[in-house]
């Protein structure tokens, strides 16, 4: 991994265009990303992955001792395909509405092959059917994304979250 | 002014006897608190982690029996020791790291010290200072240690009882239980693949009865039953074991199948199919070619379905809130393509599970249906009113096997 990024601009003018350019087109990837899973396009959110896309939603404490196990794992597409049939078909829940709130989006380098290394923040809300939202997930995304004509897909998605349990239930992902 | 509400009439058992649990149950705090008194601090063996969280001298984790807190050490003798985390002098938590290794464990409220087997080694000042203050000549370090409980270490698991006259642990699993705990820790080594934890809102034993219900799972769990990993015409049995305290839940993964059953399972889904199929396609791995879900009371469940194994420790925070906390764990033996395979079917359970998000949320709903429910008592009268081991699942008779120990035990 090469950090070519200096990691605080404070408006510097050195920072290149490209790079504020790269950043400021990620935002709105993330943004559009995470609207996807709160309009409930389960289907739209399969195209920001790549085929051999590994996606986990991971708490920090598994993150944090190297520990393998994702508490929503999914490694290529046949499996992200998998999870959303099982939400739209099999799973039992109660319904509910869920908002994502991104920020801090941060390059953290580039791999040899250009794959985009980034960290961003994120918070979700969820309302349960009949009752008020909760902060029911805050975290990080810990991500590498590869660029094509198409745009950005992640090829690795990882939603660390800082909450030590999952309240209830996580059906949709982060 | 009184309350509207005559509890102890409340608290009345229905006539029918077991086939019957009164939803104050999982309601009222004075029976939770009795519930930690008398099952959870009682002759219980508890479990509190794993061998393989806490392999070297020095090592600590902290865990949970019942409401409180305790520290899992090894100490330098290699020996696993369970303590109440609480300093003996002004009641601080004495260890508030999650895991960590140490010497000893130190109170940082006036640095009370402890040795890793909760003997209290340092008082700081305890002879005053300037020829002034301190301890009393009399004060005897060694009544004011940490609160140790009862440990035993067996196959990988450390267990623990508050009370120090508990049955030795083999008696109190009783035979069949104990097959089942030996069958998944024979003594091979383990390795921990992660932990998973949540917080249902639901009763503790609404948690523990869901996995004494093979019923249930065949017919809310659409993903168990399409993929045939667990299904009402498997080969199965159902029994209870340590005076109906336990529940041991047997069956066998199939595979994907229609039969006569089918009809009468709704959310039986032919059209289905994994675009993953190793998510659904478990390696053969015990010989007996059985899957197994065994309720060892009252704060565990040990897990083997697929290739998914856990030990899923139950830890109430009160009468509706409870924390699942899952060790997911495989072998230090394993090949890699098992390893990959535990992984895979890790996504069959926990918070997130193809089976086990049904399970939570329908937990849920119980609780709000027991919170306002009076009187009223539920009805388990599924595969009869007795508490016999049943060669199937269409059965309750695991939770009425509980609710004979449970109603002694209480002396409800």
């Amino acid at each position: 991994m090469k950090e070519n990024v200096t990691r605080v601009y404070r408006g510097r003018q050195s920072e290149s265009r490209e790079l504020r350019d790269l950043r400021r087109d990620l935002r709105d990837f993330y943004e559009e990303y995470t609207l996807a899973i709160d309009e409930n396009e389960l289907e739209t959110w399969l195209e920001f992955f790549t085929d051999d896309a590994v996606y986990k939603a991971i708490s920090r404490e598994n993150w944090d001792l190297s520990l393998p196990l994702a508490t929503m794992y999914c490694d290529g597409m046949a499996m992200l395909k998998d999870r959303v049939q099982a939400i739209r078909e099999t799973a039992v829940f109660e319904p509910r509405s869920q908002r994502h709130f991104v920020s801090g989006v941060r390059l953290r380098g580039t791999e040899a092959d250009g794959t985009i290394l980034v960290q961003a923040n994120y918070l979700v809300t969820e309302a349960l059917s009949n009752r008020d939202p909760v902060v029911f997930s805050v975290g990080r995304y810990i991500d590498r994304v590869v660029r094509d004509d198409s745009g950005f897909r992640f090829r690795e998605h990882c939603a660390v979250y800082d909450n030590y349990r999952v309240i209830n239930t996580l059906v949709w992902p982060l | 002014m009184s309350s509207l509400v005559d509890k102890s009439a409340e608290r009345r058992w229905p006539a029918e006897g077991f086939t019957r649990i009164p939803y104050w149950v999982y309601t009222d705090q004075d029976v939770f608190d009795r519930e930690m008194e008398r099952l959870f601090w009682g002759a219980s063996w508890c479990f509190v982690g794993l061998s393989c969280e806490i392999p070297n001298p020095g090592d600590f984790k902290r865990s949970w029996v019942g409401t409180r807190q305790v520290v899992v050490t090894r100490d330098k003798d290699g020996v696993a020791n369970v303590l109440e985390n609480r300093c003996a002098h002004k009641g601080a938590l004495v260890c508030w790291q999650d895991r960590g290794t140490a010497k000893d464990l130190i109170c940082p409220y006036h640095q009370w010290s402890y040795d890793l087997k909760g003997n209290l080694t340092g008082v700081p000042l305890k002879r005053g200072a300037l020829g002034k203050g301190g301890m009393p000549r009399d004060f005897d370090n060694s009544r004011h240690g940490l609160r140790k409980l009862k440990v035993h270490e067996r196959g990988g698991v450390i267990w623990a009882s508050y009370d120090p006259d508990v049955p030795d642990f083999e008696s109190y699993c009783g035979p069949d239980a104990l097959h089942y705990v030996d069958r998944l820790f024979p003594g091979r080594e383990l390795e921990l693949l992660g932990y998973s934890r949540q917080i249902i809102p639901c009763n503790w034993k609404m948690y523990f009865e869901n996995l004494k219900d093979p019923y249930h799972a065949t017919l809310l769990h659409a993903f168990f039953i399409t993929f045939g990993l667990w299904r009402a015409d498997s080969k199965s049995h159902s029994s209870c074991d340590g005076d109906g305290r336990h529940g041991v839940m047997v069956s066998r993964n199939e595979g994907k199948k229609t039969t006569g059953a089918t009809k009468e399972m709704a959310r039986f889904a032919d059209s289905l199919e994994m675009n993953d199929k190793d998510s659904v396609t478990p390696a053969p791995e015990f010989a007996d070619r059985e899957v197994a879900g065994i309720t060892l009371f009252p704060s565990v469940v040990l897990q083997q379905q697929a290739n998914t194994l856990a030990m899923r420790h139950i830890i109430p925070k009160g009468p509706g809130q409870t924390e699942i906390s899952w060790h997911f764990f495989g072998y230090a033996d394993d090949t890699p393509e098992l390893r990959r395979l535990r992984l895979r079917h890790a996504n069959l359970m926990g918070p997130s599970g193809f089976v086990s998000v049904d399970d939570s949320e329908v937990l849920a709903q119980c609780q709000f249906g027991a919170s306002t429910a009076g009187n009223a008592a539920a009805v388990l009268e599924m595969g009869g009113k007795e508490t016999e081991p049943q060669d199937h699942m269409v059965t309750e008779v695991m939770i009425r096997g509980f609710y004979k120990f449970y109603r002694k035990e209480m002396g409800y």
